[in-house]
């Protein structure tokens, strides 16, 4: 016994407080959240209050409002992951076969990661200015100087679902494609040369070189790549907060609604929204711990 | 590459590395011709395109008099160069700044400092339920902070912790602890060589003699990503400061959602003011870039 002590002690001395600390303010806290949010505290005020169960939880699914918030944040991660792989996997592409000044388009496919959302919110709030013909600013106001008017719209102001969150999701490609380009250039970078050797001595074409030889090498990053993204986007709310401002219907998302609902002292709401977002984020992202967890025991 | 194996390659640098090692140019067999050659510059070109746009915009807007930000006038250089709305923007937010300062940089250097203790008994001291610490220490980097935040406003309270910015530290600090003891877990478990801890074992030296006197001097580039990532995360982030802080004690990016989020907004000094605010991340990034690609593959775990 004495030895086991010896051997273990130190280290869990040392992890101690880490746990102590992550045990009351990650996991203490989310039930504490969780506690609010199954009882009838709708205002600021203290006191005792009365358990309710699920009410709140059942009340936000029949509530048109939340279910919108819902909606939007579902298209937003769509729109988001799809634009940010896109683009970050094309980059990747063709940097991956070396052109020359690669560093310079690396460093400037990256830099926007260095920034806050807020800073580039607001900028992109500007650029993605509504006004169209004779006011035109911003990005329509270029786009009739290049003359492709037709390309001018509302953005986010107008229109459906599908083009209000596109436009929202937009700065964020903006933002993180080059994290997903740096993420895939290593991954090419660190795949064997000789394997694509023998794949052309083999006669596979450049296409089918991909397609059957390198992609299925990155799927590992391809996987973490989806998890980041996903969870990012489902966190979203500085990007939102400085180009529309929070009280947008249009635009309104889960953690927007939840600040909302929170301005107007509505506690047991406000956490039953923040325990939704948890409950989607942990969807995601629990299988994603195990795997992991998984594979590093097996090592 | 899973999450914790991301960050290993990235601490070493390895990850920044290997992107640097380019394929021989001109090489006989690589598959490309003149025209994709070409083709390729183009698209690149294009892309370099869309992601200065919003770079040039914010320039040029930041030199411009009141006069001159008309919309027909709004991509064209500034008429009178003016330096008038850096002026505006800095006073402004010149207190955010150090409040900022005075947030991140302590902020990241403890948070590096608990992971890489972490860190280190995560990777060598292998324990029964190493496991179960480890998925309970990966799942608190996921976590939306909505989750927490009004509980941890209470506890603050609470604890009587003055508003501003020792709150953020205590908050980023936890909360960035899971990320930075991961990073560091990677660190040691793929760079630093196994027999240099046993050989200090087998001297007699204790877990936390090995660690102070062998492992963390030779730790120097995983703190490097560490300091990195968090002091741009902490500097960056909005939510914590919007929860815990108010306006006249909160960090840069209140500041600047303030100063561009008005009733009247200056269009030149909100355009200075982003630029203001990005001065410091943008720095640490040019002159760490060659970590910086590293420390992000490792880091934006979390988001």
């Amino acid at each position: 016994m004495h030895g086991r002590i010896r051997t273990w002690g130190p280290g869990a001395l040392v992890l101690l407080p880490t746990v102590l600390l992550l045990g009351y303010f990650v996991y203490g806290l989310i039930a504490w959240t969780f506690n609010t949010s199954l009882t009838d505290r709708h205002t600021a005020r203290k006191g005792p209050a009365e358990y309710v169960g699920l009410e709140n939880y059942v009340n936000l699914f029949g509530e048109e409002r939340f279910l919108n918030s819902l909606k939007n944040l579902g298209v937003l991660t769509v729109s988001f992951i799809v634009g940010t792989l896109v683009f970050g996997v094309l980059w990747a592409l063709l940097l991956e076969k070396g052109v020359t000044g690669e560093g310079v388009f690396r460093s400037i496919f990256l830099f926007p990661m260095a920034i806050s959302m807020i800073a580039s919110g607001v900028v992109w709030g500007w650029l993605l200015n509504p006004s169209q013909g004779e006011e035109a600013r911003g990005l329509n106001r270029l786009f009739s100087i290049v003359g492709l008017n037709f390309l001018e719209n509302p953005w986010w102001t107008a229109g459906s679902r599908w083009t209000t969150m596109a436009a929202i999701a937009l700065p964020a490609v903006w933002q993180l494609s080059g994290y997903i380009m740096a993420l895939f250039l290593a991954g090419f970078r660190g795949i064997p040369p000789e394997l694509r050797e023998a794949a052309r001595v083999d006669g596979a074409s450049e296409f089918k070189l991909y397609r059957h030889v390198l992609f299925p090498q990155l799927s590992p990053i391809a996987l973490s790549a989806l998890i980041i993204l996903g969870h990012m986007s489902l966190k979203l709310f500085d990007l939102i907060y400085a180009i529309t401002g929070p009280n947008q219907f249009r635009t309104e998302v889960p953690s927007i609604y939840m600040w909302n609902t929170l301005l107007r002292s509505d506690m047991a709401k406000a956490a039953a929204i923040a325990i939704v977002l948890l409950a989607v984020v942990a969807v995601l992202v629990i299988p994603y711990v195990a795997y992991t967890v998984r594979q590093e025991s097996e090592k | 590459m899973t999450a914790a194996e991301v960050p290993a390659d990235a601490a070493t640098g390895k990850a920044a590395a290997a992107i640097s090692r380019k394929p021989r140019r001109g090489a006989s067999n690589d598959g490309t011709t003149r025209v994709s050659r070409t083709v390729r510059y183009v698209l690149l070109l294009l892309f370099l395109l869309f992601v200065l746009i919003p770079v040039y915009v914010v320039v040029i807007g930041s030199f411009k008099t009141a006069s001159d930000t008309t919309a027909a006038a709004q991509w064209n250089l500034p008429e009178t160069w003016t330096i008038e709305p850096w002026r505006k923007a800095w006073d402004v937010l010149q207190p955010y700044m150090v409040r900022s300062l005075l947030l991140a940089v302590p902020a990241a250097i403890i948070s590096s400092l608990i992971g890489s203790a972490n860190g280190f008994v995560l990777a060598r001291w292998r324990f029964p339920g190493a496991n179960i610490v480890f998925a309970f220490i990966l799942f608190g980097m996921f976590i939306p902070y909505q989750a927490v935040m009004l509980p941890l406003r209470t506890t603050f309270q609470e604890l009587d912790v003055t508003r501003g910015v020792p709150t953020l530290i205590i908050a980023h600090v936890i909360y960035g602890i899971p990320i930075c003891t991961l990073i560091f877990r990677n660190y040691y478990a793929t760079v630093v060589p196994h027999e240099v801890i046993e050989a200090a074992r087998v001297d007699g030296a204790g877990l936390i003699q090995t660690y102070l006197r062998i492992i963390l001097p030779i730790s120097i580039s995983g703190f490097v990503v560490t300091l990195i990532w968090q002091f741009t995360s902490v500097w960056n982030d909005f939510l914590f400061a919007l929860f815990l802080t108010q306006q006249n004690n909160g960090p840069v990016t209140l500041g600047l959602a303030a100063l561009a989020g008005g009733q009247k907004v200056d269009y030149a000094a909100s355009m200075a003011g982003a630029l203001i605010t990005s001065l410091p991340t943008l720095l640490v990034y040019i002159v760490l870039g060659r970590w910086f690609i590293g420390g992000l593959m490792a880091g934006a775990l979390k988001g």
